[in-house]
């Protein structure tokens, strides 16, 4: 930790100081540092920084943080700690480095985590993503009992071998603030790290969104109008996927891949709302997880015939 | 001798695959070595989380030398065939061959010599095989390497391999070789945070020692022992006793290198969940122990941890964060259980009617009303009260949909108990809903009470028919119904409960009440009664017991009271050790040997009853009156079902039959003799099938 910070910029006692302190270190270790994507998404790992980059020969190393929207959670603000909204830290490199389990232990003392007095460990937990066709081996990262971060070495993306593999991060950050400052409900948590009046609280800034969006998520979230968007995205997806193969689908290259994993990511989120919904049967669920994937698949395979996918 | 040491210094391997990892990499290495002529005297392996460790002391610093000697061409054959043995074996010229004769004449015969080779080449050549090709359950790439084909699999990324071959009194050599670009040496590292430093290690007893030093404690049992002794330590010193937990243990010591036992505890008022559900949720997401208090039984409102490291303040952060963890999960359990409690169980019941049980099966709710008829017919039965029985099969199910097993799936059935008993059901209908899954395997526990007795054979009557039905039967090692284990459950229920029911009635029934009609439902009821002789012929192997008496037992057909099948079973048993018994099992196979040659001489069978004015001799006649004599006996003794007095019944058959044999020639000149001495023999054999089919046992 950086003794020179100022108290309200330390990451035990400030949200977004802990969040500062974590983009520190990782752009310290050569990571491009991304603001989030500007689209909803279930997790981090939707991010075209880690789903489309993790695929292809090309060196990629990048952290971000991600605001994951969880319809389901949604606990209209009562629960401690579930949320539909919450961030997520991302860091994605590529190939993984021989040390990134030191550097995943260094980030953690960086955010004030000192391993001579908390049980670091490393605890089997092999990561799977039906929706994008993905799987990686890893563990959940335990300090003092607690899942703090998932930590899983890409092995398929977008039902892809990932070749060389990456190396992903991701750190519950909410929870681990909450360790870090010591309080047991998120909307406790000092955002700003200041005290008496300044003094703003994860509360202040998201328990009302909580409270609206989990009426929206569970009761009012217009379902003819969401189906209606989920094949609409799903037929855009592969509009885009089709008209972006170079000279007339040879394919060989493609132009578009980006735009239309965009259409994949919103059929994702489009999905998630209708199950929260609790209009999607279980049969039908899974004929749902299927369609996305296919359209995750599909532009995986776009991107590999992308100049940053490592086409030639 | 030489020693091997060999250790893979990797990230964190699963806990669950650390013992067979070790048992793996002991068993490839030992038995290559073995293949390669180096036999060792012994060899031991060990896995802590980041390591798997191999010992192999005592292996012959050489292989020995090998001669073979080689066949080669006749004498005389064409230069081709000479030259190309010539080439096969090494030899120079003819000259070095030696000449054998064999019936066929002259032959070239070549010696080959293949000197051994010195034991540590061999192992650098097979040690990287093994490793390239380790079995791991599941395996992965990692880094820049795994970006050309051919890259390592390992369970988890690879660092560093050890290995070392040489005398106690030397300085070992360290085995040469190279695997996806890491070279072997003497280099091993310590403890992740208490002693992270490189280690140089030469063999296998300073590795050890240095290890301890460097505070990693490399034997899973020592691992295991120090857990279980302080772990009781520290309960006993707060006067609570540790509740063991093997499966716990095993897992809690695959995750540390440096166990270290600290106590937490919780508040009181989470005690007011079942125990059951507060041990689950500590021991499953947490991997901690509970503790009882040994006065009430209960649980104690602490738990045990199992950190990895020797914390500068004594554990006190770790413990406090495990307690925040804990409390935090207790508090999402007590509110499950709480919000369970509102719901009565038979108000879930229609949500079964949206969820499937099999796709060709119907769904849950379908399956409830199958199992409540069959209770309800079974119920008579086995004593049970048939409104009970009824009530017990409706809302034994009706837990599945509750928070708390959603959460713990191993409390089912459990928490369907507890909520029947809050929502005042009968005692009996409560323990149905626990029982009713009882019992799942041959330790298992077997139910007393008749309505859980009823609920547990409709349940599991219904599951077999079912998937009978539809032609989901187990094959070979698949069986992912448990069907097997559902079918010794019933075999179970009726021999220790001494129940008298016929399972042709009960399945033919329980077929009735299916909407899947298969194409040969007359067959089913037997053809899943033959799965029964199956099931218990395994069971009664398993316990030591004579497995084919099951054969000649139900050989009798008709047989489908598993009740009398066991007792029969049993008293046939006990028959056969005895010299009556072995002297008439032997007396009545000649008896049937005879017969099928005889048979198959005439092309016929000798059926019916001899003719008395045929006998001539007195052992004729006085066999003839004792078959006649047993056959009532024994018949009138099973009719009673005392099968140990049908048993005694047939031991006085024993001398005539010996008796017979003695003095009697079947094959008399007068072929009216002959056939009436072989309808005796035949006699013989039908007077045994009082109690079994003889031929069907085994000498």
């Amino acid at each position: 930790m950086d003794a020179s910070l100022p108290a309200h910029m330390r990451p035990e006692r400030s949200f977004q100081g802990f969040i500062l302190a974590l983009q520190r270190f990782w752009a310290e270790q050569g990571c491009v540092i991304l603001q989030p994507y500007d689209m909803e998404m279930g997790a981090g790992t939707f991010h075209p920084a880690t789903t489309l980059r993790a695929l292809g020969p090309k060196p990629w190393n990048a952290a971000y943080v991600q605001p994951s929207r969880r319809p389901k959670d949604g606990r209209y603000g009562e629960n401690p700690n579930r949320m539909q909204h919450y961030y997520q830290f991302q860091v994605i490199m590529k190939p993984s480095p021989p040390n990134l389990q030191d550097l995943y232990l260094k980030s953690l003392a960086a955010i004030g985590i000192d391993s001579a007095v908390h049980d670091i460990r490393f605890v089997e937990d092999d990561w799977e993503s039906p929706t994008l066709g993905a799987w990686g081996l890893g563990w959940e990262c335990w300090c003092d009992g607690m899942e703090v971060s998932q930590f899983t070495y890409f092995q398929q993306v977008a039902g892809f071998e990932c070749a060389p593999v990456a190396g992903e991060l991701t750190y519950g950050l909410e929870r681990l603030a909450m360790y870090v400052q010591g309080v047991d409900r998120v909307y406790d948590l000092n955002f700003n790290g200041r005290e008496g009046d300044a003094k703003v609280t994860y509360g202040d800034v998201f328990l009302q969104a909580e409270q609206e969006y989990s009426r929206h998520n569970f009761e009012h979230a217009d379902t003819a109008m969401l189906f209606e968007q989920f094949k609409m995205a799903e037929a855009a997806c592969r509009k885009y996927l089709d008209a972006g193969w170079r000279e007339g689908g040879n394919r060989k290259q493609h132009l578009m891949a980006l735009p239309a994993y965009d259409q994949c990511i919103k059929a994702s989120h489009v999905f998630n709302l209708l199950d929260a919904r609790g209009v999607i049967s279980v049969t039908e669920r899974q004929s749902y997880i299927l369609r996305v994937r296919e359209l995750a698949k599909a532009c995986g395979e776009a991107w590999i015939h992308t100049e940053a996918g490592g086409a030639a | 001798m030489p020693d091997l040491l060999l250790e893979l210094f990797s990230e964190e391997i699963p806990a669950r695959m650390q013992a067979k990892a070790a048992d793996d990499l002991r068993r490839l290495v030992t038995d290559k070595l073995v293949a390669e002529g180096l036999v060792y005297e012994g060899a031991k392996a060990f896995a802590t989380p980041r390591r798997l460790a191999l010992t192999v002391h005592g292996v012959p610093a050489r292989q020995p030398d090998l001669k073979t000697e080689r066949r080669g061409p006749k004498v005389g054959a064409p230069d081709a065939a000479v030259q190309g043995f010539l080439k096969a074996t090494g030899l120079k010229s003819l000259d070095e061959a030696k000449i054998q004769r064999d019936p066929k004449g002259d032959f070239y015969i070549g010696l080959i010599e293949k000197p051994g080779r010195d034991a540590i080449d061999v192992l650098a050549e097979i040690l990287p095989v093994i490793i390239r090709t380790f079995p791991w359950p599941k395996s992965m790439r990692w880094g820049a390497r795994s970006g050309k084909p051919g890259s390592l699999n390992w369970v988890r990324p690879l660092h560093a391999i050890t290995a070392t071959f040489g005398l106690e009194t030397e300085e070992p050599d360290v085995v040469r070789f190279e695997v996806d670009g890491i070279e072997t040496g003497q280099t091993t590292y310590g403890h992740r945070f208490l002693a992270p430093s490189a280690i140089s290690v030469r063999r296998f007893e300073d590795y050890e020692a240095k290890l301890l030093d460097a505070k990693v404690v490399l034997d899973p049992e020592r691992r295991k022992d120090a857990i279980l002794t302080d772990a009781k330590q520290l309960a006993f010193a707060q006067g609570f006793d540790l509740v063991e937990d093997q499966n716990l243990l095993d897992e809690v010591s695959g995750l540390v290198e440096w166990p270290v036992v600290l106590m937490g505890s919780f508040e009181q008022e989470f005690l007011k969940t079942p125990d059951e559900v507060i041990r689950a949720t500590i021991r499953n997401n947490q991997k901690c122990f509970v503790v009882r208090d040994p006065k009430t039984g209960k649980l104690a409102s602490k738990f045990i941890l199992v950190a990895n490291i020797e914390a500068t303040d004594g554990g006190k952060t770790i413990i406090g964060g495990n307690e925040r963890v804990i409390r935090a999960r207790l508090s999402d359990a007590k509110f499950f259980y709480e919000t369970d409690l509102k719901t009565r169980l038979e108000d879930r019941l229609p949500k079964f009617e949206q969820i499937v049980f099999h796709e060709k099966l119907g769904t849950q709710a379908a399956r409830i009303k199958r199992i409540e008829r069959l209770a309800a017919e079974i119920a008579p039965f086995v004593g049970a009260d048939v409104a009970k029985a009824t009530r017990a099969a409706h809302l034994a199910k009706a837990d599945l949909l509750t928070e708390v097993v959603g959460e713990f799936p191993e409390v089912q059935g459990l928490m369907g108990k507890y909520y029947a008993l809050a929502q005042g059901e009968d005692a009996s209908v409560a323990a149905a809903c626990e029982e009713h899954y009882k019992p799942q395997g041959p330790a298992d526990r077997v139910p007393t009470d008749p309505v859980s007795i009823a609920v547990a054979l409709a349940d599991k009557i219904d599951t077999l028919v079912g998937f009978w039905a539809i032609d989901e039967k187990p094959t070979g090692s698949k069986d992912p119904y448990a069907l097997r284990r559902a079918a010794l459950g019933v075999i179970r229920l009726i021999a220790e409960n001494a129940l008298r029911l016929s399972l042709m009635k009960v399945a033919a029934s329980a077929l009735g009440g299916l909407s899947a009609k298969p194409a040969d439902a007359q067959k089913l009821p037997s053809d899943l009664l033959a799965f029964f002789a199956d099931r218990l012929k395994v069971q009664l192997r398993e316990q030591g017991a004579r497995h084919d008496l099951v054969d000649a037992v139900f050989a009798l057909g008709g047989q489908d009271d598993l009740l009398m099948i066991v007792r029969r079973v049993e008293a046939l048993g006990k028959f056969l050790d005895s010299d009556d018994g072995k002297n008439l099992l032997a007396g009545t196979k000649r008896a049937s040997n005879i017969l099928s040659i005889e048979e198959k001489k005439d092309k016929r069978s000798f059926d019916g009853a001899p003719d008395a004015a045929l006998y001539s001799l007195g052992e004729e006649k006085a066999l003839a009156k004792a078959i006649g004599v047993v056959k009532a006996e024994a018949g009138a003794a099973v009719a009673k079902e005392d099968f140990a007095a049908a048993m005694s019944a047939m031991a006085k058959l024993r001398p005539p039959v010996d008796a017979f044999f003695d003095k009697v020639r079947v094959n008399d000149d007068d072929t009216r003799v002959r056939e009436n001495r072989l309808k005796l023999l035949n006699e013989i054999r039908s007077a045994t099938r009082a109690v079994a089919d003889f031929s069907k046992i085994q000498d």
